[in-house]
């Protein structure tokens, strides 16, 4: 089939972000010539989600032939890793080190107790040993023995393993033995999903890298069948545009990389949910924000200072499960509405770990559940609207049930009745939300009175206020549509490439043309895939940095450097600018230089972005509206120790401009925002509703 | 004493929690080496006033540091009474483990915390510096036979008065450490660390009022007495006892017994210590602080809920026999503690398993291993590569042992491989799990590793060990088996030998070419290996952590039936 490229009618098309949650599938489809958007929520089906995909852009697309770009965040990757659900896959590494994968990095779950066991996602019978060695210097000192490689991949194939991970000592030094190896195994190998360690992350570090490789393995087939699935059904209807895939560092890459590299993809959704919420604050005014995504079991905290996020190199899926590839860096705790509060024997109320998750949920929702939740104690003080259950499986929340199931789990046991109790689960749910809120800004030097809070997901803007007041917030911005966030960053989102290599030497007599060379070639790779992209970019930026530390340290820091690259030809940085570059950085992590220090350059990281061209925010604006044809009515909610009277209104139905005085609830689908009494939303001119502390 | 409502002070137990950990990050993320900035071999906390009491304590550092805490910052408040002149922004520094625990590389850090001119707790930080003098550079001398030998050592003195740093002190404390820009740094961070303690603690006690936080604090103390004593009460009254042994002290080859009776009655426990060798001429003795927070870890690895407060502590009376070498008096060698309070949680594990076989796990590996390859290169450069290394972890009520962990005193991770071989002239021939190496049970111990390095230098290496476990394994619990025994080999021209001290050694010469194995233990059985499910142990022999041979020894041979 011919694609039509970038250039034909680009205008005349419309860019959908599809989200696939573990409950609901979003969906938002922009039409920019039209200036209009939409929204889409379904059940996401399983095991396969392309049906919940596809019925998704239905509801709000006809001609899949009129969509431009379908851009999609999924938790594919993530679930497959997290409930041991990827393939069959076997390991061929270097003598004497079949055990990496299984041995970690010798640390345990958790730190008191010493129970639990692991088991990493290749059993040791399928961890096969061929004759070869690398030394740190990349001096090859055993050549890899092919006849056993081809051997020992025969054995995989025959065992039924579907992908193979080729994991060398010190490959990142010198790839020759692997690459030697990979091209034997691919001769014989059945499919493509052959992954070498040097090919996925050749960085020094044996367990992460292994890791790391081995996971690509695990889930490539998966991974790619289910996005194979989707790209075929979205052709099958007409799509003729271009599929991308949202990676954990919260740029886009097309399918077919994402096939290679489905790694890449494990926090894909939570990342686009940080970068919309980014640009809506941004585009509202507030570069620093710190956004909540309340989820039925968890809490997921991410901080952006002045329009960036904040990247972290690698992160744990699981015990023993580590990635190491750049990412957002998104804090979890374990208090989502679906948590249990519970008294312990000394008599200290808990929020958590233990979770109801959204199955059986909250006691309110008559599933089975009997010990009360977050989300029962707002239902109990009256912030959850009974009658309109979000969700949709339910007609009415049990209230009743609910307040029962508080008065004999923490009531009885505190001496509180049902609304004092009510009010202590939020207050302690609250105060753990907050040391999260914590933990990413005043624990990193951030002072949180420059920050926004934005919740998003289902329930976060009910807590918004006790985020304000005990961190210490200036302010709350709920985006206009928080449920459907991560959908609406997959369209907003740039293509970006990330690159590592380990350079391993000293400043000193370092060949910086070697190191221009690696930084040319990260460059052409990643302007390759821009140019094969048929998304049109504002503009293409490429980054540098180097891990760079003392000799002797263990800990590095990351040192950007000013590259210089004209028509995608890189100048290198001297010695003489990079030991600057790191004398700056260093004395500005550390406060002072290390007199007679060696710099040592360890990693070089390129990073290559096509910036997506953002759309207009206020195509998402209300149009009219009065408040009076938005008010609702009112509802009896409780705060602190007395009900108050409250107005209830229709959230969407606000016009811009719109003030609205606490105590006051804004409803909408799938999110309850509420003003406590202290607090009054605005609306501003994009529908976010801003809401901060009464004047005076 | 004001009382507190229930919600208050769970809000403020997390508050509180919060700031020792917030301290404990500001000084990994600043530390300059890296055993504090990797190994977190450091801690912080807030400490009761009078009787130094430990009220709050950080998650993320060593768990030996939870329960000796408190010693050094009694022990920094007896020198105030001595002194009298207590003052608001006053620092006390030392290091000597007789009178704060551990050894003598732990730098600890004591501040007054005042409150509107009142003394309100204290804060203190604890870390591991690279180097403080002594015979061996980094401090683990195998052969020191007084505290003289092992470090620089130093009583607790004011480093500030009143706010004002005293640069005699740390003009002193540089001038006695191989690494001085490195000790720099490690105090620049725990000052660092104290620094944002006192300003947490400033914006808690403005937002709350100190009537209020003192009276969480005694709440939470008394709620984690309450918490202790209901666990107690849930198990059988009765005693029990477990012995064991250290290999030697590495002076000289005679094992050594740790013994313990265990003794729960009601809601209180005693852990006598009566029958454990009296104090031994080489590092392995520790001082009675120690001693005492080790039974803390023990227990917290029992009742991994409890709270990291002293009020855990308050129902349980460790007693510990003077003269032994659990309560070695100065200036007794302790540069080697680790190995013995890993023996002494052995033996609280194993009396334990006596009394309530189903709230503890088997012994773990119980040796840290530590290895040092060091020489000179061509260039005439000295290099030391010194780790230490992982084993096996029990077999519990639920699962089989982890493989390869890290020592249950400890959160450390290991250093990678390539990360080794980059920095220093070795190659890891092997870096596996040992096979065959599993207390047997109906949860098997966890794997123990093998590790074999050869030198790569011309100018050939020496190498030095200081290990347990040689000549007693880890032990099996509720009837499981003992893991394998510790056994490390080292090559001269083409054939391997074993120290003769089979777990200690120092000084061997190693050529190019030639390389040192170390095998170290699993971990112990839980359970009798004969109840184990025959298609567990058909799977273990089927992925190569078990031979066909010692799996028919130790479970008999209902496993081969499963394969058919």
């Amino acid at each position: 089939m011919s694609r039509k490229t970038h250039d034909t009618d680009q205008a005349a098309r419309r860019m959908v972000g599809v989200d696939v949650g573990g409950t609901f599938t979003d969906v938002f489809v922009l039409d920019e010539a039209a200036g209009k958007a939409s929204v889409a929520k379904v059940p996401t089906t399983r095991p396969d989600q392309s049906g919940g995909f596809l019925a998704g852009i239905g509801r709000e697309v006809d001609d899949k032939s009129t969509l431009s770009v379908v851009v999609h965040g999924t938790t594919a990757g993530t679930n497959a890793l997290l409930e041991r659900k990827g393939a069959k896959i076997g390991v061929i590494t270097t003598q004497g080190l079949r055990d990496v994968l299984e041995m970690r990095r010798r640390d345990r779950p958790r730190t008191w107790g010493l129970r639990g066991d692991f088991e990493p996602v290749v059993p040791r019978a399928l961890r096969l040993e061929v004759p070869e060695r690398t030394l740190a210097d990349g001096t090859i000192r055993t050549p890899v023995d092919l006849d056993a490689v081809r051997a020992a991949g025969q054995m995989l194939i025959d065992e039924g393993c579907l992908a193979v991970a080729v994991l060398f000592a010190n490959a990142y030094a010198n790839p020759e033995n692997e690459a030697r190896a990979v091209e034997a195994l691919r001769a014989l190998w059945p499919n493509a999903h052959v992954s070498a360690s040097s090919e996925i992350l050749p960085e020094i570090r044996e367990f992460e890298r292994f890791s790391t490789t081995a996971l690509n393995a695990y889930l490539q087939p998966e991974v790619s069948g289910y996005l194979t699935r989707l790209d075929d059904a979205l052709r099958d209807a007409g799509f003729a545009g271009e599929f991308m895939i949202v990676q954990s560092n919260g740029g886009v890459m097309p399918v077919a990389e994402a096939s290679r590299l489905p790694v890449r993809t494990a926090l894909s959704g939570p990342a686009a949910g940080v970068i919309a919420a980014a640009y809506i604050a941004e585009t509202a005014g507030f570069p620093d924000v710190i956004t909540g995504d309340m989820g039925g079991t968890s809490f997921d905290v991410s901080l952006v200072a002045e329009g960036q996020q904040m990247l972290s190199p690698q992160t744990s899926i699981d015990f023993g499960m580590v990635v190491r590839s750049p990412m957002i860096e998104i804090t979890t705790i374990g208090a989502g509405g679906g948590s249990i509060a519970w008294v312990d024997k000394g008599g200290l109320l808990n929020i958590g770990p233990e979770s109801a998750g959204s199955t059986p949920g909250p006691v309110a929702y008559g599933q089975g559940n009997t010990r009360p939740t977050v989300t029962d104690a707002n239902v109990v003080l009256g912030r959850i609207d009974p009658d309109n259950p979000i969700g949709g499986k339910l007609d009415r929340l049990d209230v009743d049930a609910a307040a029962r199931a508080i008065d004999t789990h923490v009531g009885a046991p505190l001496g509180l009745d049902t609304l004092q109790a009510a009010e202590a689960i939020l207050r302690v749910a609250n105060a753990r939300m907050a040391g999260a809120i914590r933990l990413v800004s005043i624990e990193r030097g951030f002072d949180p009175k420059r920050f926004a809070f934005m919740p998003f997901g289902g329930g976060g803007a009910l807590h918004s206020g006790a985020m304000m007041a005990d961190v210490g917030l200036s302010r709350t911005l709920v985006p206009r549509y928080p449920g459907v966030t991560s959908a609406l960053g997959c369209v907003i989102a740039d293509m970006r490439q990330d690159f590592v290599q380990t350079v391993n030497a000293m400043l000193d007599g370092m060949d910086t043309g070697a190191l221009g060379s690696v930084m040319q070639d990260h460059v052409d790779k990643g302007l390759a895939l821009l140019d094969a992209a048929e998304t049109r970019f504002e503009a293409r930026e490429t980054e540098f940095a180097l891990d760079m530390a003392y000799l002797g340290q263990t800990h590095t820091v990351s040192v950007p450097l000013a590259v210089t690259v004209t028509d995608g030809v890189v100048t290198p940085p001297t010695r003489e600018q990079i030991a600057d570059a790191f004398d700056a950085t260093y004395r500005e992590s550390y406060g002072r230089l290390l007199q007679n220090g060696v710099r040592r350059v360890m990693n070089l990281r390129s990073a290559v972005t096509g910036k997506r061209p953002k759309f207009d925010l206020t195509t998402l604006a209300p149009e009219g509206g009065s408040v009076e044809a938005a008010r609702k009515g009112t509802r009896r909610v409780h705060f602190g120790d007395a009900w108050h009277e409250t107005a209830i209104y229709d959230r969407l139905a606000l016009p811009i401009g719109a003030t609205i005085d606490g105590p006051a609830i804004l409803e909408q689908p799938d999110t309850t925002v509420l003003i406590e009494p202290e607090l009054h939303g605005t609306v501003d001119r994009f529908g976010n509703t801003i809401i901060t502390a009464k004047e005076g | 004493m004001s009382e507190i409502d229930p919600i208050t002070l769970a809000v403020l137990a997390g508050r509180m929690e919060q700031i020792a950990d917030e301290m404990d990050a500001t000084l990994f993320r600043s530390a300059f080496n890296p055993i504090i900035a990797e190994a977190h071999d450091a801690s912080h906390g807030l400490y009761h006033a009078t009787s130094g009491d430990t009220l709050v304590q950080g998650k993320s550092g060593l768990p030996i540091f939870v329960g000796v805490m408190s010693f050094a910052v009694k022990a920094v408040i007896d020198k105030a009474a001595v002194d009298g002149d207590l003052a608001d922004g006053d620092i006390y520094i030392f290091n000597d483990a007789h009178l704060g625990g551990t050894h003598l590389s732990d730098m600890r850090l004591v501040r007054p915390y005042f409150h509107e001119g009142q003394l309100f707790c204290y804060l203190a930080s604890v870390g591991h510096w690279h180097d403080v003098g002594g015979a061996v550079p980094g401090n683990y001398n195998p052969a020191a036979t007084d505290a003289f030998q092992e470090a620089f050592v130093l009583p607790p003195v004011k480093l500030a008065r009143k706010g004002a740093i005293n640069s005699d002190i740390v003009d002193i404390l540089m001038r006695n450490t191989r690494l001085p820009q490195s000790a720099q740094g490690d105090l620049n961070g725990q000052l660092g660390a104290l620094d944002l303690g006192v300003r947490r603690m400033d914006a808690l006690l403005a937002e709350y009022g100190a009537d209020t936080v003192r009276a969480a604090l005694d709440a939470l103390s008394n709620r984690a007495e309450a918490l202790m004593e209901a666990e107690l009460d849930g198990l059988p009254d009765g005693r029990w006892e477990a012995e064991d042994y250290l290999d030697n002290d590495g002076i000289e080859d005679v094992a050594l017994p740790i013994k313990v009776a265990l003794e729960i009655k009601g809601n209180r426990m005693v852990l006598d210590f009566d029958g454990t060798a009296p104090r031994c001429a080489g590092p392995v003795n520790i001082a009675l602080p120690t001693a005492v927070a080790t039974a803390y870890v023990a227990i917290k690895h029992v009742f991994p809920a409890l709270p990291a407060n002293a009020g855990v502590m308050r129902p349980i009376d460790v007693r510990i026999p003077e003269g032994s070498l659990l309560a070695a008096e100065f200036p007794a060698p302790v540069g080697g503690y680790t190995e013995t309070i890993m023996r002494m949680i052995d033996v609280i594990f194993s009396a334990m398993a006596k009394a309530a076989p189903d709230r503890v796990v088997a012994n773990a590996y119980g040796t840290i291993n530590a290895l040092s390859i060091a020489g000179k290169r061509a260039d005439g450069k000295p290099w030391v590569m010194f780790s230490f290394y992982g084993g096996g972890h029990g077999g519990s009520p639920e699962s089989d042992g982890l493989n390869h962990g890290n020592a249950p005193i400890s959160t450390a991770t290991i250093p990678p491989m390539e990360i080794l071989e980059a920095a220093y002239p070795v190659m890891f021939r092997e870096w596996a799990l040992r096979p065959d190496s599993a207390g047997a049970g109906i949860h098997r111990g966890g794997l123990g590793a093998r590790y074999e390095i050869e030198v790569l230098e011309e100018n050939g290496a020496e190498a030095f060990l200081f290990g347990e476990r040689g000549r007693f394994a880890p032990q099996g619990v509720a009837g499981g088996e003992p893991g394998a025994m510790n056994v490390f080999h080292f090559q001269q021209g083409d054939h391997w030998e074993t120290p003769p001290l089979a777990s200690k050694i120092r000084g061997i010469t190693l050529k190019q070419g030639e390389a040192v194995r170390l095998e170290t233990p699993g971990g112990g059985g839980y359970g009798p290996s004969a109840e184990r499910d025959p298609a567990a142990v058909a799977r273990d022999v089927a992925q190569g952590f078990l031979s066909a041979s010692e799996a028919d020894r130790l479970y008999g041979a209902a496993w081969q039936e499963t394969t058919r």
